[in-house]
């Protein structure tokens, strides 16, 4: 990576944090409805992770989807329009928070029910190999998905078609108020690989490089043909599982503990230490960053709501 | 034009799709090597190959997630549920993906899928494996529902299935299977949503689909002995629901009885009859009349499960209750 790389991964990582300090401000002022899930914390994890896709390797995730949907190439723009509900959102404001997407950036949503999503990924998978094309797909979840059906059904599906995915674990510790060693078996993640004997690494969501590297060196592993393997990234949410969490499930002290290792934090170091670039420079990312959310802010109010008769358009293609 | 069955009208359809467009392929348990539970994909998997037929695990959340996404990617798959009763197991994925996607992403997923479920009671299959449930699937927007009642229309619905850019539940009805009928050779394609009218008559209108069809024209073959000339309306699909052959009918005849093999309650007559009711209360003569299964889980014993289900002497009992009420 050079420079301007670090420098691009950076701002969209502060960008992502400066967003959703914003959404849940405009949350509590009553512009955004419905449940607001924020990235805060995880930023490293799909920013690392995109920032080694090629452009048709497909990403789905779930409904913590808004640094995603940024890492993708959305605008902040078109992602805060959606969350105020607006005609200039991603999905025309008629999918929310939870239901960002867009498909002509390879990026198959935001999906709000817990794994569903994941036997969807089995068939993108599917349609690339069964079209030849030499993509692959990134499917991103929780920790707490990994103990529903749909997950097994999907990754065991995944491996006896050798289909082209890295599943991709976002371990945040918490499903919901639930501590991982309260509701899975196991709670190293990546040993549920196993029983699908599907290769699977673990890997420090807190460090953007750590992230990067095994990602870049997983994906190029199943683009060449090794069949589906699964990492699992340890993070941490700083804020709630939605707005309306009052947090009785953790202690302060971890939560300081973990927002000592900001990943932000971690990488700005990360870029003085190795002298990639100045303080300044990075002070001037963090102003650029602030200026595409106030724009992103200032765009979404003034967007207007979708027309009345977007009600009923694309309830189906052929009328 | 030739004279085959259900099972092979639907064969034919399929065949016929990939034979035309690479981007149809089969998923489902048995769809492959064993050549379909029902026989209906039998000799696919020898002449298509395993990669466009494909056998999956017993896993219909992965079945129906699975053709989702390739859908997504611009295949035309046709998912198999052995039996609809299985359609339950992948609910989340017919009703809550499926149906939605491509509204709550503002027209930007789009989904041309189909997805084959084989349903019906009176196979002795006990309570769990015998249900006709799909006024459930009909319930949902994005989501279209077909259950075609003879050869022809299961020929031509499938066709036009397979190449809509929406969702499709095909419903199929395991009794029919070896029903014979006329089917056009070649392309023919009967478009989703437009009800028909199979049997002419004068005095009364008969509602009906599926399976319930070929109970309804025996009914009607002997009621005309008596006298009575029997309308018969067949819905073909029951989402869109096209209302305007039974108004039709109706405003002529100025009674209905609607026919279904599913649970009466919240069903497919209800939903026809309240619709009478909004588009030509003044037209009717009589009230109404709901045939339909019995309110029970259908039981093993046959001669149980027999009596729960609707028959010609029933739909002939209907009728002459409302012409003579």
């Amino acid at each position: 990576m050079d420079k301007s790389e670090h420098l691009k991964l950076y701002q969209e990582m502060v960008v992502i944090r400066r967003l959703e300090e914003k959404s849940a401000e405009l949350y509590q002022q009553g512009k955004i409805g419905g449940f607001l899930h924020l990235y805060i914390g995880q930023e490293a994890v799909s920013t690392g992770l995109i920032s080694v896709r090629r452009p048709e390797d497909r990403v789905i995730t779930a409904y913590r989807d808004h640094g995603v949907a940024i890492n993708c190439g959305l605008s902040a723009r078109e992602v805060l329009a959606e969350l105020l509900g607006k005609a200039t959102g991603c999905s025309g404001g008629k999918g929310g928070s939870m239901h960002l997407a867009d498909v002509n950036k390879n990026f198959w949503g935001g999906h709000a029910i817990v794994g569903a999503h994941l036997p969807i990924a089995t068939g993108l998978a599917l349609g690339d190999q069964y079209s030849g094309n030499k993509a692959v797909t990134l499917c991103m979840f929780g920790d707490g998905a990994t103990n529903i059906g749909y997950f097994h059904e999907a990754i065991n599906m995944s491996k006896v078609w050798n289909l082209p995915v890295l599943w991709v674990c976002e371990n945040n510790q918490y499903g919901m108020g639930t501590a991982v060693d309260r509701a899975s078996a196991v709670s190293e993640i990546s040993q549920k690989a196993s029983g699908y004997g599907m290769p699977a690494e673990r890997v420090d969501g807190m460090d953007l490089m750590a992230v990067r590297a095994k990602a870049a060196e997983m994906i190029e592993k199943i683009r060449s043909g090794s069949g589906p393997m699964m990492l699992e990234i340890l993070t941490y949410r700083f804020r709630g599982h939605s707005m309306g969490d009052p947090e009785r499930y953790r202690k302060a002290d971890e939560v300081h503990h973990w927002q000592e290792n900001d990943p932000i934090g971690i990488y700005r170091k990360y870029i003085l230490d190795q002298g990639i670039a100045t303080s300044a420079e990075l002070d001037f990312q963090d102003d650029e960053a602030e200026a595409v959310v106030a724009d992103a802010v200032a765009f979404a109010e003034a967007s207007p709501d979708p027309a009345p008769e977007e009600l009923y358009t694309h309830v189906y293609v052929e009328e | 034009m030739a004279r085959i069955t259900m099972r092979e009208a639907i064969s034919q359809a399929l065949w016929e799709e990939m034979e035309k467009d690479p981007k149809v392929f089969i998923l489902g348990e048995e769809v492959g090597v064993w050549g379909g539970t029902y026989a209906v994909t039998k000799g696919f998997y020898d002449h298509f190959g395993g990669d466009r037929v494909r056998d999956t695990p017993i896993a219909e959340t992965a079945i129906i997630g699975g053709a989702i996404g390739a859908a997504l990617t611009g295949l035309r798959p046709v998912a198999e549920l052995m039996t609809i009763n299985f359609a339950f197991s992948a609910f989340d994925h017919i009703v809550n993906q499926a149906a939605k996607m491509h509204y709550m992403f503002n027209g930007q997923m789009v989904l041309p899928m189909v997805i084959r479920a084989v349903g019906g009671g009176g196979r002795q299959l006990g309570a769990t494996h015998s249900q006709t449930p799909d006024a459930i699937f009909a319930h949902f927007p994005g989501l279209k529902v077909v259950a075609p009642g003879t050869p022809a229309d299961a020929k031509g619905l499938l066709k036009a299935a397979i190449r809509s850019d929406d969702p499709v539940m095909f419903i199929e009805h395991a009794t029919l299977y070896q029903m014979r009928g006329e089917v056009p050779d070649g392309d023919y394609v009967v478009p989703i949503g437009k009800s028909t009218v199979q049997r002419p008559g004068r005095d009364i209108t008969l509602v009906t689909y599926s399976k319930m069809l070929e109970v309804s024209l025996k009914a009607a073959d002997q009621l005309a002995k008596d006298g009575i000339d029997v309308e018969i309306v067949d819905l073909r699909s029951l989402r869109p629901l096209d209302m305007d052959p039974v108004v039709e009918s109706f405003k002529k005849t100025n009674r209905a009885v609607i026919v279904e093999e599913g649970w009466k309650s919240y069903g497919v007559g209800s939903e026809v009859a309240a619709r009478l009711y909004e588009q030509a209360f003044d037209y009717a003569d009589a009230p109404i009349k709901r045939i339909a299964q019995t309110e029970v889980p259908l039981p093993y014993n046959r001669a149980l499960e027999q009596s729960a289900l609707p028959n010609v002497d029933t739909v002939i009992a209907g009728v002459k209750e409302v012409l003579n009420g």
